[in-house]
């Protein structure tokens, strides 16, 4: 039962083989074992998650037709609002916080007969590659414990691959879905911007924000995007492009496909390991018909100082909303002194390290003086970014490249360095700030056994090429069936 | 080399709504200098003409109707606060004027 997907667990849930409360005590039970080793959730409600899995069970009895993830268990990362469900995006300055309504995603999940089991751990706000910065401490890989997750969905990449569920949510503003999956050995699809409504998603940075789905397959990815995707009249950013059978799409056939590798970006600095796993990744979807187009994408390099130039400007005006005010924690030192300096002291109190240097950042590149020097001039770079990909698909139906230049770091090793911690997200920004799908999955590991990812990155909609290319590799490979020692 | 001195970081804090302590102000001027120095390289780039991008569907404003919808109940909105008075309907704050 652990084993199984999340479309194997439907079907037997469906046809009445197995009941979705008993689906739903094997993972609970997973969970609780794993929770001192892993720490990879903030919250588990197995009143709540048993009593909805009774409920698809009631429904299936009284004949009623099974939604596509019936008794599916899902874990949410903790940036994901549930109605009464305490929330707290791992800071906290949202202590306390019980979302009085729900995401638009958790709506379309519990509609399709999923069964929500808690939240997962993630670095503050989804400020991270590590798992490090998080209120509830970090979590451990499954592959090796001394080592990261990844982030920001760490908790959520961590609990696929440990088959505590076989289906979380993450969100993904520059990374923070697929650098964890592939540090996990797991799938994890990034897609489109405006693809899935961001509703209920505490906003990081709004032009980049995306929720997703990790999996242990693309079939199951394509899956939970086709439940999770479409338009939403509560964000006027998602879009109203039809959603497409991403499943209908997963033929195996690749056949002509054309794949471009910007060898000349991925060429600096990739670990050895990563690369040869890329390379033979590369060569099995050759194998199987696809052609190897070079391509250039000259302003990839860039990605990362236009990254961090917008995600930091657009984060310190979503969370100049934490203030004590309204939700979460209030400092209650020297309350006499005034409300300015109570909003000082709770943002100071209440926020963690790594929040507060983007906050900073961000508030200095759109100060007078310096918003045009860095904030316009990181917009206009991003156009250029924009239009390499556009010139790259003119050519080409994806691209590839590895998910993450360096395999799972060990804990602590980075955390002094919040540069180097960012040069971590070289490969994925550019999907973020382009505004393209793209999806992680595993193709392998490094000589010391740690899990390699390779990222394709596809057109705006185009969703569907991506999960065939994921799946059609899965056939070609075991890599996504290996699962860690626990 | 980006310099940033200890009363800039004091500026962009008062900006920002934080009180940070002096080993947070010495550590974010050291920090942030490093960053922006980094983030510097983009400044080699020709961009004259180009647009900004600040999102990429800008292009589509969708549009509704205005016409009141159903929203928050008054004493759930005001459930999650730290100090409310949900009998005047009212967050309360510390106080503002002297």
């Amino acid at each position: 039962m652990l084993a199984s997907g999340a479309r194997a667990i439907r079907d037997e849930v469906a046809a009445g083989r197995v009941s979705a409360v008993e689906v739903c005590r094997s993972f609970l039970d997973r969970i609780e074992r794993l929770h001192a080793s892993l720490n990879a959730f903030t919250l588990v409600d197995s009143e709540r998650a048993l009593a909805r899995a009774a409920d698809v069970d009631r429904r299936r009895a009284a004949g009623e037709p099974a939604g596509a993830l019936a008794g599916v268990p899902v874990a949410l990362k903790d940036n994901l609002c549930v109605r009464g469900m305490r929330t707290t995006a791992s800071s906290r300055i949202l202590e306390g916080f019980i979302p009085p309504y729900d995401a638009t995603v958790v709506q379309r999940l519990e509609a399709a007969g999923a069964v929500i089991v808690g939240k997962t751990n993630c670095d503050e706000f989804a400020m991270g590659s590590s798992n490090e910065n998080s209120a509830f401490g970090p979590v451990h890989n499954p592959w090796a414990t001394e080592r990261t997750p990844g982030g920001s969905s760490g908790g959520s990449a961590a609990a696929v691959a440990a088959q505590c569920v076989p289906l979380a949510l993450g969100s993904d503003t520059g990374g923070s879905i697929r650098q964890p999956a592939a540090f996990c050995g797991v799938v994890g699809l990034k897609p489109t911007y405006g693809r899935v409504s961001r509703y209920g998603l505490l906003a990081f940075a709004s032009s980049l924000d995306q929720i997703g789905p990790i999996t242990r397959s693309a079939a199951d990815a394509a899956l939970a995007l086709g439940v999770l995707a479409g338009l939403d009249p509560a964000d006027a950013t998602s879009s109203p492009q039809p959603v497409p059978d991403c499943g209908a799409a997963l033929t195996g056939d690749i056949a002509g496909l054309r794949i471009g590798v910007p060898r000349a970006f991925v060429s600096d600095g990739v670990d050895g390991g990563v690369r040869q796993a890329f390379d033979a990744a590369l060569d099995a979807l050759r194998g199987r018909g696809a052609a190897l187009v070079d391509i250039e994408l000259p302003h990839a390099k860039y990605a990362i100082p236009v990254y961090y130039l917008v995600a930091t400007a657009e984060a310190s005006s979503n969370l100049a909303r934490y203030d004590g005010v309204r939700f979460g924690y209030r400092s209650s030192r020297d309350p006499d002194q005034g409300l300015k300096a109570m909003y000082s002291r709770t943002r100071d109190e209440g926020f963690g390290a790594e929040v507060k240097r983007r906050i900073m950042l961000g508030t200095y590149v759109l100060s007078a003086g310096y918003y045009d020097a860095y904030y316009l001039k990181a917009q206009q770079v991003r156009t250029l970014l924009r239009h390499d990909y556009q010139q790259a698909f003119e050519r080409v139906d994806v691209v590839a490249m590895p998910t993450s230049p360096i395999p799972p770091f060990r804990l602590g090793e980075k955390t002094d360095d919040p540069l180097q911690m960012y040069l971590a997200d070289v490969f994925t920004v550019s999907a973020n700030l382009a505004g393209l799908p793209a999806i992680s999955v595993p193709c392998g590991f490094t000589d010391g056994r740690l899990p390699v990812g390779l990222q394709l990155t596809g057109r705006m909609f185009d969703e569907s090429t991506l999960l065939r290319v994921a799946d059609a590799y899965e056939r070609l490979t075991d890599w996504h069936t290996r699962t860690p020692e626990l | 080399m980006v310099a940033l001195t200890t009363s800039d970081v004091e500026r962009i804090a008062a900006l920002a709504h934080l009180e940070l302590t002096a080993d947070e102000k010495a550590l974010f001027a050291r920090q942030l200098a490093g960053i922006l120095a980094y983030a510097q390289q983009i400044q080699a780039l020709d961009t004259s003409g180009v647009p900004a991008t600040a999102h990429v569907h800008a292009g589509a404003h969708p549009e509704r109707e205005d016409e009141p919808r159903p929203c928050l109940p008054r004493d759930e909105a005001l459930g999650n606060a730290p100090d409310a008075a949900p009998e005047a309907g009212l967050f309360r704050v510390p106080r503002v004027i002297g």
